[in-house]
């Protein structure tokens, strides 16, 4: 008797440690908290001309704090622009109505996140609202892009190709 | 030489198709095993609670040595930050579930295999089946099932002090910033790479159990036999492991 009871006490306690692991697991080493699965949320939506790579999943943050989740991103084939559905939890619910929606860097090379800036309006958004105004992605290949067609243009006159290319990483950093 | 090739060839075809027979029977008589449930908890205890020790402890060093050597790899980029992801990822969904494989096959399945083979050799078996006892079920099935359940737990325990292990280096030691280790670990790490980990260690967990038990239950009743079926346990867990592991990893991308 004793000893089986010994060994129950073994077994439960290697379950619980194993449980315990797998919800470590699940919810410490993964952005999937246990809190904001379940939290009160509203919804809205943004109309964006190139969304990158942002992912869905991905934190909308005000000021640098997380208020919600990119919940799906979809594409509207009459406009032609993606339309991104975002999460809000309910304890930031006075966002103005007039705020914008912009698509942010994490770091040089981190994902993509939704930073949105407070408008001045009286009015909130609700749910199922759409942030008007806009700024999409910014992708790196484009500007870069750009910055060596401005370059060719101005070296078409004096400069050699040799130029081009080593000026194009010092301009690179400076932005 | 083409006729020994064929012929080693269809010899393991046959070893195969036996093993996989074998699976198909446990499993049937899996629903009646469920029954004497305090068997299964008895081979749970064996299998997994007696092997947490060897499991926590290599969990640490790997941890650790990962943390070390990302360190020192990450340094070279200048992104030592990203430590906590690195060791995360591979942990969870490799290092976890294959080298928490590969120590129960060394621990659990050959502590299975020459039990049930020394109780073929001591003919306790055939003593069962002359009390009208099922072996299978009696003593196989709760082994199985033991192990399978113990080997997601051992594999989400090995993870976790591994992830600590690599925290322990890297943070204490190496002086990586604490909360940059953990959150590019929460930002990168998804679900899916937990569910990876998850589905490896219990497709692990089956074929490290039945490839234990099936050595076992067939070894030759000999003193020799049991030790020839101990040592394939072994061996044929470890290359089980690694190849099912490439393919799902492959299953997974």
């Amino acid at each position: 008797m004793q000893k089986s009871r010994a060994l129950n006490l073994g077994t439960g306690m290697f379950v619980l440690l194993g449980f315990a692991a797998l919800f470590f697991l699940t919810t410490q080493t993964t952005s999937r908290g246990l809190s904001f699965g379940n939290a009160p949320h509203y919804e809205i939506t943004a109309k964006f001309d190139n969304v990158g790579d942002l992912k869905v999943g991905a934190p909308v943050s005000m000021s640098g704090v997380e208020v919600g989740r990119v919940a799906k991103i979809d594409f509207d084939s009459k406009q032609y622009k993606a339309v991104v559905l975002m999460r809000l939890n309910d304890k930031y619910n006075q966002i103005p109505s007039d705020s914008d929606a912009s698509i942010y860097t994490q770091g040089l090379l981190g994902g993509k996140f939704i930073g949105i800036t407070a408008g001045g309006a009286e009015t909130y958004l609700k749910d199922k609202d759409q942030i008007e105004f806009t700024q999409s992605a910014f992708v790196l290949e484009s500007l870069i892009g750009q910055v060596l067609a401005n370059f060719a243009k101005g070296a078409g006159q004096s400069g050699t190709g040799q130029t081009q290319a080593a000026a194009a990483p010092g301009t690179e950093k400076a932005k | 030489m083409l006729k020994e090739l064929w012929a080693s060839l269809s010899e393991s075809l046959v070893a195969l198709g036996a093993v996989v027979r074998f699976l198909l029977r446990l499993l049937a008589s899996s629903p009646r095993a469920l029954l004497r449930i305090d068997l299964i908890a008895q081979q749970v205890y064996n299998s997994g609670a007696l092997s947490l020790v060897i499991i926590m402890l290599s969990g640490l060093f790997v941890g650790m040595v990962l943390g070390l050597q990302g360190f020192e790899l990450l340094q070279r980029f200048g992104s030592e930050e990203a430590l906590g992801t690195a060791a995360a990822i591979g942990l969870v969904k490799e290092l976890g579930p294959v080298v928490t494989a590969l120590l129960f096959a060394g621990r659990a399945g050959t502590a299975l295999a020459s039990e049930l083979g020394l109780m073929r050799a001591t003919d306790q078996i055939s003593a069962m089946e002359m009390m009208a006892i099922d072996p299978i079920q009696r003593i196989v099935v709760p082994r199985f099932l033991g192990g399978v359940i113990a080997m997601p737990l051992l594999a989400a325990i090995f993870s976790m002090i591994g992830i600590y292990g690599a925290q322990l280096v890297g943070v204490q030691f190496m002086g990586v910033d604490s909360g940059s280790f953990w959150s590019q670990m929460r930002a990168s790490v998804g679900i899916v790479d937990i569910t990876e980990g998850i589905v490896k260690s219990c497709v692990f967990g089956i074929a490290c159990s039945v490839i234990a038990v099936y050595q076992g239950y067939h070894a030759t009743p000999t003193a020799e036999g049991v030790g020839r079926a101990t040592t394939s346990t072994v061996v044929t867990s470890a290359v089980v492991v690694l190849f099912l592991d490439y393919l799902i990893t492959a299953a997974f991308l």
